[in-house]
């Protein structure tokens, strides 16, 4: 028995042209609905803005039969990650850490960069090359900021024409920016090698749907911030 | 319906479905979520400025406020802080705007009160590592996290039986628009065919704080990792104070984004509301299915979350 009010069309058999007009408005409703709803959900997933920053100075080493060894880098942390990560550790003088008592966080983070490639990509010729664990690392403490030092050295020794060294986080959760003053250099290389460094050109997070495009194909959105190290030698 | 779907499967594929490994970051925000990402990077960088100076000037803490401020505002304006999960709480409970305002506002003061009590705790007391606050934050996490599905689960129950009553409920007919706005008076006087005794009881019924408390607990436990820099940051320079003040000031525009998106979702809830109290059968259904689906929603963030495919923060280290 119906009381009035709502009718229940799926039960129902007649009132077709009714629902029709129903079914217009459930339209719109639903359309409002759901832009709502896509606005709620779409919660950007990933981080995009940079927590950490980092200042990188890095050399390329040459052996003498002027093949690259390895790419050196020291990277000065940022005030905000430098007194986050050295919190709670045990130190003689306030304010200051030797080598020594940064040497478990150093091991950690040493540890840790080890899954993200330690944010290194370097290319030979165009193809991606393969580098061993880290040597020579360590970590001071100068001026309030954490500055690692360490060594990549390539799985085997490269001879190529086109060398290139890129530092950056695809996921820009850091944000790696080369050094004003000597940022790269080239140590025992063939005197013929050139050496040059692009620095990003003045991206914006702003840019919108052609970065995006650009960058969700190349499937990381931290190399619109990378600087890229080259080398050509002859 | 179908778009309905479709924005929820948009919606899905955005965070990435579960199971799948989590290889590509997600396209970059561009236009507005990008300005907005810009600016919270901003004051996000000045926040350890911004004590340095109110170190040395006692006047420079009015600077160190307003960004604190500023930062909380924009942050709450990206992913996390639990914009989703109140909006689709609130949406599915068809909460009033009051009681999404005392939500939001709940939720960023415990933000911030759990940000201090760690910090606090963890560096004075226990003279915690970062590595240490980072395990007592994923620990924190897991729990907030677990929460998210718990209190989306119970929902889904209460807004799954609601929907399978309304698709089979075809006896009585009298409009129950009305319980949705009013369920917080008993009026409820139906006989023993009506299916409507589970509604106001379980739907919403009077509660005060304790109604929501798990919303807020769930989505309030995580402390933002700004205010943990900032508090970390202030402690090192020795004026834990600003730090503390500077985070209470984070909260509040946290809480004040997240006050005005939960005031749109019960907006537009009270929209759907009204519309569907001209007496639809189908519109009655799918508000239902939509509250089913919000339900749906808030466990996915949760477990996605959990997961670690979506990120809400992350920890420096």
């Amino acid at each position: 028995m119906r009381l009035g009010g709502i009718n229940r069309p799926w039960r129902d058999a007649a009132n077709s042209s009714q629902s029709w007009y129903d079914f217009i408005s459930m339209k719109y409703i639903a359309r409002f609905l759901a832009a709502v709803f896509l606005s709620l959900a779409c919660t950007v997933p990933a981080l995009a803005h940079p927590h950490v920053w980092v200042t990188v100075t890095s050399q390329i080493v040459y052996a003498a039969d002027g093949s690259a060894t390895g790419v050196r880098q020291s990277w000065i942390f940022d005030e905000g990650y430098s007194a986050f990560a050295t919190t709670g550790l045990p130190h003689k003088t306030a304010g200051a850490f030797t080598r020594e008592e940064l040497a478990e966080l150093t091991k950690e983070v040493v540890t840790n960069l080890k899954d993200s490639d330690y944010y290194t990509y370097a290319k030979a010729d165009g193809k991606d090359l393969e580098f061993r664990e880290p040597v020579d690392y360590w970590q001071e403490y100068k001026k309030e900021l954490l500055t690692l030092h360490f060594t990549l050295l390539f799985a085997s020794p490269v001879k190529a024409k086109d060398l290139t060294v890129e530092v950056y986080d695809p996921t820009y959760y850091i944000d790696f920016a080369f050094a004003d003053k000597d940022p790269v250099a080239l140590i025992s290389a063939p005197a013929q090698c050139k050496l040059s460094l692009h620095k990003p050109e003045g991206v914006s997070m702003t840019q919108g749907p052609a970065l995006s495009d650009a960058a969700a194909a190349s499937g990381n959105w931290g190399v619109n911030f990378a600087s890229k190290i080259a080398v050509a030698c002859p | 319906m179908l778009l309905l779907q479709g924005a929820i499967d948009a919606a899905f594929a955005q965070m990435g479905p579960l199971g799948a490994p989590r290889a590509v970051p997600p396209p970059p925000p561009s236009g507005i979520m990008g300005w907005i990402l810009a600016k919270q990077a901003e004051f996000y960088r000045a926040l350890t400025g911004g004590i340095r100076a109110a170190k040395t000037d006692n006047t420079a803490v009015a600077g160190l406020l307003g960004i604190s401020f500023l930062y909380g505002v924009f942050h709450a304006a990206g992913p996390g802080h639990g914009k989703a999960v109140i909006s689709s709480y609130l949406f599915a409970n068809n909460e009033t705007w009051r009681r999404g305002v005392v939500l939001s506002f709940a939720s960023a003061l415990l933000q911030a009160l759990v940000a201090i009590a760690l910090v606090g705790i963890a560096a004075l007391v226990f003279q915690a590592t970062a590595k240490m606050m980072g395990d007592a934050v994923r620990i924190i996490e897991i729990v907030s996290y677990s929460l998210i599905i718990a209190v989306g689960a119970r929902l889904l129950w209460v807004k799954g039986r609601a929907f399978i009553s309304e698709l089979r409920g075809g006896e009585d007919d009298h409009d129950h628009g009305s319980h949705d706005h009013h369920h917080h008076h008993d009026h409820h006087h139906h006989d023993a065919t009506c299916h409507h005794e589970l509604e106001p009881a379980q739907l919403a019924g009077p509660g005060g704080w304790r109604r929501g408390l798990s919303a807020i607990i769930a989505v309030g436990l995580r402390p933002c990792s700004g205010a943990i820099l900032v508090l970390v940051f202030a402690l090192a320079q020795g004026i834990l104070w600003a730090g503390i003040g500077a985070t209470f000031l984070m909260g509040l525009g946290t809480a004040i984004t997240v006050a005005i998106i939960a005031t749109i979702a019960v907006g537009a809830r009270d929209f759907a509301g009204r519309i569907v109290r001209s007496g639809d059968g189908w519109g009655m259904l799918m508000l239902r299915g939509i509250e089913v689906a919000a339900a749906v929603l808030i466990i996915a963030f949760g477990a996605l979350l959990l997961a670690g495919y979506m990120a809400s923060e992350r920890m420096f280290i």
